[in-house]
């Protein structure tokens, strides 16, 4: 599979004088769950309404699916999947109505078969005849993601489709987009969940429009060169004061009576940890999770 | 909160535009537009006469202000067709030897006809006119020439109110009333329904699909086709069996030539919507369009009885010319011909906003 789904290069949008993406490149693989990250307002959902049509960017271009995402963005929108941030389905048609006019929107043949094995699939049937409006966060997410899968798209644009839902049926949902991409769908997912950013195979973190960084969870663990030590027992709080106004450490994290710290020289780090440490607290090395690694570019980003 | 309310309604540009617009249409509409007593009306003339009281007679008509002479006809057949496309309001004939026969105290036959589908327009005209030619011709009589017993009118004044012979006035509003419910309903229905879905999202959704914005307006628009002319069919039994209107002309006719009309108005809901962020700056709107189609068509108000500014804004409105096209087609019983005259201005206003829809419509997917 040579041939990337998504390939685009200098992407560029603005608003009303304001650039909210800002020469953004983007290459990804055919069955890759490739995750979209960064802080609010930093134009994701922008430059995913670019890939599927709704918007056209304002500078740079290239190709998803192969075809031109400028000027044949009618031949893109049959094998694209989109799910918006907010439920888009109708809420006062049934579930299995809202289906049903999906399916004929993408011209989907023998329609009932289609919406009678997704519905199986995602476990929809118990809900069919009740009104979309009615559906709890959850399983509207889910309707909305088997609306986008019934033209059996090739790639899923995905933005934010787990805001708001409970961890078991966040799970759910990814183990789906995982089944998907285990049968070659391509799958481009923004969220906000760092535990859901490591399910992906490649990430971006972007923020002011701007590509900060990219690659697998470890890769940019690696790339942000940051070591994390844990400072564990009594005391947490007053080391956590001591330690933000150390100049030697990034960024200490609370979790419960530990405290993650980190910063880019281990050895200072570690010795900052201990001498910050109060009597009876223990300092073990720790691992650097992709929040600290965010946290770290987001602090780096400029604002242009 | 009620501060809250005022910076709330400042940013609402369009709202608030609303709030002061509409109650400023209306009191000028209303203050300026309306006169139910209609002046300076259209008037042709068959005169088969050149005498001097002929012409008297027309130049007290005109002085009166109730009539401007326009036309002058030659045939029977001239006149009828003047008054069938509404060209005129009034067609007096003057017969042959009108002169010599008044002087032989023959008591000679005026004729004025009157197009009377809208009774409002013509009662004060034909009023004025029974006592304006008596008097005109007796002051011209009072030398020798009389012949006349004393305190005998020296004319027979008859007056015709055509197509609506007994001044019913609901002949004149039920067919209107058509017109108008289409206009109110049809224009908001598919302004606040386009503007739902982009309210509520689904338009994204439907974006992202294979549905061209063309089929997503026509699929919007087609269903309300048929809601319009349900209401038609309502409002023409009630008509018929309620109202007991006349149909004089052919009702197939007006199912016919309504496609342009309820074409016209879904336009104009689709392109409001495309002007608009939510439902209620669509219902305002549409509200700012239905008024002067309400009060400017001449469904209310006599149109000839407005001024000039307000017949020109009345003018470009289609519930104006469909308005007559239905009273036309209903009351006077024309056909095709007669109706057509009154169709290109609902098409060309079709075809302008349609152009607007087009434009406003490719600029609010980005």
């Amino acid at each position: 599979m040579a041939d990337p789904v998504i390939d685009v290069s200098g992407v560029t949008k603005s608003f009303g004088g304001r650039t909210v993406v800002d020469r953004l490149d983007m290459r990804v693989e055919r069955g890759e769950i490739y995750g979209f990250l960064g802080p609010n307002g930093s134009g994701k959902t922008t430059f995913i309404r670019m890939l599927c049509g709704l918007l056209r960017p304002d500078a740079g271009g290239g190709t998803c699916l192969g075809y031109d995402i400028l000027t044949e963005g009618d031949r893109i929108k049959p094998h694209v999947g989109y799910m918006a941030q907010r439920f888009s389905l109708y809420e006062d048609l049934t579930v299995r109505e809202n289906l049903m006019f999906m399916a004929s929107v993408y011209g989907v043949r023998r329609p009932r078969r289609v919406v009678a094995e997704i519905m199986e699939r995602m476990e929809l049937g118990r809900f069919s005849g009740i009104l979309a409006g009615g559906l709890s966060g959850g399983w509207k997410q889910r309707l909305a993601l088997a609306g986008c899968m019934l033209h059996e798209p090739r790639l899923l644009l995905l933005d934010e489709p787990t805001a708001g839902v409970d961890p078991g049926a966040r799970r759910e949902f990814w183990d789906q987009v995982h089944g998907l991409a285990a049968a070659g769908v391509t799958t481009l997912i923004s969220t906000h969940y760092m535990d859901e950013a490591e399910r992906c195979h490649r990430l971006a973190y972007i923020a002011y429009g701007r590509l900060l960084a990219r690659g697998g969870v470890e890769e940019l663990v690696a790339g942000s060169g940051l070591s994390t030590w844990l400072v564990k027992g009594p005391g947490a709080h007053e080391a956590k004061v001591r330690l933000e106004a150390d100049e030697r450490v990034e960024q200490v994290v609370a979790f419960g009576n530990t405290l993650h710290v980190s910063g880019p020289d281990a050895a200072a780090v570690e010795r900052a940890a201990r001498e910050a440490a109060g009597p009876g607290a223990r300092v073990e090395p720790g691992e650097t999770s992709l929040e600290e690694v965010f946290i770290q570019l987001m602090r780096g980003a400029v604002k242009p | 909160m009620v501060a809250k309310e005022f910076v709330q309604m400042r940013r609402d540009r369009l709202t608030f535009a609303m709030l002061i617009g509409i109650p400023l249409l209306q009191t000028v509409l209303f203050g300026y537009a309306i006169n139910s007593d209609p002046r300076h009306l259209p008037l042709a003339v068959l005169s088969g006469d050149n005498s001097p009281f002929s012409r008297s007679l027309i130049a007290a008509m005109q002085t009166s202000s109730y009539f401007d002479l326009v036309r002058t006809l030659s045939s029977r057949g001239e006149a009828d067709r003047a008054l069938d496309l509404g060209e005129v309001q009034f067609v007096l004939t003057i017969p042959e030897g009108f002169g010599r026969s008044l002087l032989r105290g023959e008591r000679p036959v005026l004729l004025l006809e009157a197009d009377a589908t809208d009774p409002g327009a013509t009662s004060g005209a034909l009023t004025a006119f029974r006592a304006l030619a008596v008097r005109a011709l007796a002051r011209d009589l009072s030398g020798p020439p009389s012949s006349l017993l004393p305190g005998e009118d020296p004319v027979t004044v008859r007056v015709h109110a055509q197509y609506n012979p007994e001044a019913v006035t609901r002949y004149n509003i039920v067919p209107g009333l058509m017109g108008t419910i289409l206009t109110l309903t049809l224009v908001m229905i598919t302004a606040l329904a386009i503007t739902r879905e982009r309210e509520r999202g689904t338009m994204e959704n439907l974006l992202t699909t294979p549905v061209r914005p063309l089929e997503v307006m026509l699929g919007k628009i087609v269903p309300y086709i048929l809601v319009g002319y349900l209401q038609m069919g309502l409002i023409l039994l009630a008509a018929r069996y309620l109202f007991d209107v006349p149909f004089h002309g052919s009702v197939v006719l007006v199912l016919l030539l309504s496609v342009f009309f309820i074409a016209a108005n879904l336009t104009v809901g689709v392109t409001i919507s495309t002007l608009v962020r939510n439902q209620l700056q669509a219902l305002q709107l549409s509200v700012f369009f239905f008024l002067p189609s309400l009060l400017l068509s001449g469904f209310m108000f006599p149109f000839r009885g407005m001024p000039e500014w307000a017949q020109a804004v009345g003018s470009v409105l289609p519930l104006t010319h469909y308005l007559r096209i239905v009273r036309g087609v209903l009351l006077k019983g024309n056909g095709v011909a007669e109706a057509l005259v009154h169709l290109w201005p609902i098409a060309a206003f079709w075809l302008a906003v349609i152009g607007i829809g087009l434009k406003r419509f490719r600029r609010t997917l980005d």
